[in-house]
C-alpha cells in the first residue's frame, strides 16, 4: 500500500516538473500595493494618462474610482479625458478598426487584465503584468520597434518609454558544456528616460497595482466583511455545537 | 378522506390553528411524520453522513443564488461577459451572489463525491437501497449536465473552449454523431444559439430534472431506511424494537438529526464562506483564470482544462489513443478466450461470447480511438449505476469487510485523484501512461467487483449497531 501512494506521488511529481515552464522569463515579484490609497491613485492616473489611449477598461466605471479615496470632482478635473460623463465605464479613445490596422490585433480590454493573467507556478496576474511592464527592449525586427521578454514578439508598443528609457537586456551563459543556459544577467540602459530606474519600478508597481484593484474593486471589502461572517459563524457554531450535545446526551 | 378531528373549545389559539389546517391538510402532517419526526434513522450515523444534507443545502444555494443571478445576467454572446462583469462590480451585493453560486458549483460535487465515497465503503446501495443509489447516479449525471451548461454562461476563454471541445466530443459517435453536435450547438461552432439553449436547460431543464430526482432518491430512502456505518439492518423482521414497534437502533430523524445536521451545516458553512470571502478564485480551480478573458472563437488557449470536478472523466477520454486501443482490444478477445475456456457453459454461448468479441474488436480497430475515448467518460458514469449488481461480498460495510479490501479501496481513492490532478495539466507522455494505467484500474475495479468482492475472509456483522452514548 504505502509503496503503491509513494509510486504515485512520484509519478505526479515528475508529471508537475515536466509542464513547469512556458513561454518569457520567470517572473518578478509584484509589490502588492493594493490597499494603499496613494498609490492606487498615482497608478490610476498613469493608467488614465499612458493606457485609456489604446485600451478600455469598459466594465470600469469612472466614479469607482471614489472607492480608493478620489472625490467625483477630482475623478473629472483629472481623469476624465475620453468620456464625459462620470457614471460612464473607461472606454479607449482609440478607433477600434484603425488599432486593429496598426498592432494586428485590438488592444485586450483591461479591467479584468490582471486576474486572467495568473497563472499556477509562476505568479499572480500582477506579477506578469510588472514583469511584462519592465521587461520592454528595442527591436529593429518588429514592426513597432519594441520587443518584450515576459511576452515575446509583443503587439504592443512600449508606451511607457519615455519614463524608463530605452534599454537592452545582458544575457550570460551558464551552465556546463552542452547544457548552457541563457540566464538574464541585467540591463545596460542606452537612453536615460524621465525616471530613474527605482522611480519607474515604484511607479510600474503603482500601475499594476491598480490594474489588480480594478480587477476586483470589492476585494477588500469582501475580505473585511468574511472576517465578520467568520467570527458570526464561529460563534454559531458553539451554539449548534451544545444544542446538538443537549439533545443527544440522553440518547443512550 | 382523514377524520376530521374535533378540538375542543377552551383550546389555544395555537392549537385550533394547527387542527384547522390539519383537517384541510393532514398530507402535510403526514409527511412531516413520516420524513421527520416518525422517520427513524440509525443512532450510529458518523461523520460521513452530513454529506446528503450538506448537498440538499448547496441545492438550495444555487436555486437561491441563481434567481437572482438570472436578473441581471443576458444570455446573449455580445453581452454575456460584460454582464457578468456589471454582477461583479454594479449590482449591489452582486459579487457575494456570484461567488456563492461559482463556490457552489463546486462545492456541490465535493459534497456529493463525499457522499457517494460514504456509499461506496459503507454498501449503501446494496439491497433493498439499489433504487437509491441509482436515482443518486441519476443527479450526479444531471449535476454534471448541469455544470457543464451552466459554465458556458459566463462566456470567457475556458467556457467557450471547455463547451467546444466537448461538444465536439459527441461529433465522434459514428453516423449520428455530426448532426447529433449540431443539434446540441444550435449552429456549426459553439455560439450566442449555444448560449441560449444552454442557459435555458441550466435554469430550467436541467433544474427541473434535478429537483424531481432528489425527491425520488428521499423518497425511496424513507421507504427502505437508512444504512449505517455497521450495514446493519435497523428495521429487518429481526431488528429489536421497542413497545411501540419502534426500532431500539433508530432515532427519531428531527429532533436528532435536524440538530446534527445543524451542527454539521455550520462547520460546512465555515469552510464555504472562508472561500467565498478568502480565495473565491480558489487557485484557478473554482474560477479559471483563463474565463476572464472574454470568450473569442479565432484564438484557441494553448491548454484547454475543464474544471476540477470532471478532470477525472476528462482523463479517462484523454488516455483512450490509439496506442491504447490495441491494449483494450487484447484485453477483449483475452477475457472472451478466458470465459469460454473457464465457465462451464454451452457451447453455442461460447461461441456466442467469442463472436461478440470478435465483433467489439472490429468495431474497435474501425472506429477512431476518439469515440471510444467519450465511450470511456460516458462509460466512467454510467458503470457506477450497475454498482448495487457488481458487489458480490457477503457483508455491506466495510467496517466487516475482509482487510485487503480497504486497501484495494484506498488504491482506489488515490487513482481517482491522481486521475482528477492529471485532468488538470497538459497532455504529457508520462501523464499518458499514467492515466491510462488509472482509466484500466478504474474499469477493472467495478467490471471485476463480482469477482474479487468475493476473495477474502469477512468479519462477523453484529446484531446491533455500535452506538457510543455522546
Amino acid at each position: 500500500m504505502k509503496k503503491v501512494l509513494i509510486t504515485l506521488i512520484a509519478a505526479l511529481g515528475f508529471v508537475a516538473g515536466a509542464h513547469a515552464s512556458s513561454g518569457g522569463i520567470a517572473w518578478d515579484k509584484a509589490p502588492n500595493k493594493t490597499n494603499d490609497m496613494a498609490a492606487l491613485q498615482n497608478g490610476a492616473k498613469l493608467f488614465v494618462n499612458y493606457c485609456l489611449n489604446c485600451h478600455s477598461a469598459a466594465f470600469m466605471r469612472f466614479n469607482r474610482l471614489k472607492d480608493i479615496g478620489l472625490t467625483e470632482q477630482q475623478i473629472k478635473d483629472n481623469l476624465l479625458f475620453t468620456t464625459e460623463k462620470v457614471g460612464e465605464t473607461m472606454k479607449a479613445s482609440i478607433d477600434p478598426k484603425q488599432a486593429k490596422d496598426w498592432f494586428g490585433a485590438n488592444p485586450p480590454d483591461l479591467t479584468v487584465i490582471a486576474r486572467s493573467r495568473s497563472a499556477a507556478g509562476q505568479g499572480t496576474g500582477g506579477d506578469y503584468l510588472y514583469t511584462y511592464l519592465r521587461t520592454y527592449y528595442p527591436d529593429e525586427t518588429q514592426a513597432t520597434g519594441w520587443n518584450n521578454l515576459a511576452f515575446p514578439n509583443v503587439g504592443m508598443p512600449h508606451a511607457l518609454w519615455e519614463l524608463q528609457g530605452k534599454r537592452v537586456p545582458v544575457f550570460e551563459t551558464k551552465g556546463a558544456p552542452g547544457h548552457e543556459e541563457h540566464v538574464l544577467k541585467g540591463w545596460e540602459q542606452l537612453t536615460p528616460g524621465t525616471m530613474t530606474p527605482g522611480q519607474y519600478d515604484q511607479a510600474v508597481g503603482d500601475l499594476v497595482s491598480y490594474l489588480q484593484w480594478m480587477g476586483e474593486p470589492a476585494q477588500h471589502s469582501r475580505v473585511r466583511l468574511g472576517v465578520w461572517v467568520l467570527l458570526f459563524l464561529c460563534v454559531l457554531t458553539f451554539f449548534t455545537y451544545r444544542l446538538n450535545a443537549a439533545f443527544w446526551k440522553d440518547v443512550k | 378522506m382523514a377524520e376530521f378531528k374535533d378540538i375542543s373549545p377552551n383550546a389555544s389559539a395555537g392549537a385550533k390553528l394547527t387542527n384547522w389546517f390539519e383537517n384541510r391538510f393532514p398530507t402535510a402532517f403526514d409527511a412531516y411524520k413520516v420524513h421527520m419526526s416518525e422517520y427513524y434513522a440509525p443512532k450510529n450515523f458518523n461523520f460521513w453522513y452530513i454529506f446528503g444534507s450538506l448537498a440538499l443545502l448547496v441545492l438550495v444555494i444555487q436555486i437561491v443564488t441563481g434567481i437572482f443571478l438570472v436578473m441581471h445576467y443576458k444570455p446573449d454572446a455580445a453581452l454575456a461577459f460584460g454582464s457578468v462583469e456589471y454582477i461583479m462590480r454594479d449590482v449591489p451585493w452582486g459579487w457575494l451572489i456570484r461567488y456563492m453560486h461559482s463556490t457552489g458549483a463546486s462545492a456541490f460535487f465535493v459534497v456529493v463525491y463525499l457522499h457517494m465515497y460514504r456509499g461506496l465503503i459503507y454498501g449503501s446501495y446494496r439491497k433493498p437501497r439499489e433504487l437509491v443509489w441509482v436515482f443518486g447516479c441519476a443527479i450526479f449525471l444531471a449535476l454534471m449536465a448541469e455544470a457543464f451548461m451552466g459554465y458556458l454562461l459566463p462566456w470567457g476563454q475556458m467556457s467557450y473552449w471547455g463547451a467546444q471541445v466537448i461538444v465536439n466530443l459527441f461529433a465522434a459517435i459514428p453516423f449520428v454523431g455530426p448532426d447529433l453536435a449540431l443539434l446540441i450547438r444550435g449552429d456549426y461552432v459553439v455560439g450566442d444559439a449555444t448560449l441560449n439553449r444552454f442557459f435555458s436547460f441550466h435554469v430550467i431543464a436541467v433544474p427541473l430534472v434535478l429537483l424531481g430526482l432528489v425527491v425520488a432518491h428521499l423518497l425511496a430512502l424513507h421507504d427502505v431506511g437508512s444504512n449505517n456505518p455497521d450495514g446493519v439492518e435497523i428495521k429487518g423482521p429481526n431488528a429489536p424494537r421497542d413497545a411501540q414497534g419502534h426500532p431500539l437502533d433508530g432515532i427519531p430523524f428531527h429532533p436528532y438529526y435536524t440538530v446534527h445536521d445543524i451542527f454539521g451545516v455550520s462547520v460546512f458553512l465555515m469552510v464555504f464562506t472562508a472561500i467565498i470571502f478568502f480565495a473565491p478564485e480558489f487557485g484557478g480551480y473554482f474560477l479559471e483564470y483563463n474565463n476572464f478573458i472574454p470568450a473569442d472563437p479565432l484564438k484557441t488557449p494553448l491548454h484547454i482544462a475543464p474544471v476540477w470536478y470532471f478532470t477525472p472523466f476528462y482523463s479517462m477520454l484523454r488516455a483512450i489513443t490509439t496506442e491504447m486501443m490495441y491494449a483494450l482490444i487484447a484485453i477483449v478477445l483475452g477475457a472472451a478466450v478466458f470465459s469460454a475456456i473457464k465457465f462451464k457453459i454451452p457451447t453455442l454461448f461460447k461461441g456466442i461470447l467469442v463472436g461478440a468479441a470478435v465483433v467489439v474488436t472490429a468495431m474497435m480497430l474501425s472506429i477512431d480511438a476518439k469515440f471510444w475515448g467519450v465511450v470511456a467518460m460516458g462509460g466512467a458514469v454510467v458503470i457506477l449505476f450497475f454498482l448495487p449488481w457488481l458487489d458480490n461480498c457477503e457483508v455491506k460495510s466495510m467496517r466487516y469487510r475482509p482487510d485487503w479490501h480497504k486497501y484495494l479501496y484506498a488504491v482506489f481513492v488515490v487513482n481517482f485523484v491522481v486521475l482528477a490532478y492529471l485532468g488538470t495539466q497538459p497532455p504529457s507522455p508520462v501523464g499518458e501512461r499514467v492515466s491510462q494505467v488509472g482509466t484500466l484500474f478504474y474499469f477493472g475495479f467495478f467490471l471485476l467487483m463480482p469477482w474479487w468482492s468475493r476473495i477474502g475472509e469477512s468479519k462477523p456483522v453484529p446484531t446491533r449497531v455500535n452506538f457510543v452514548a455522546h
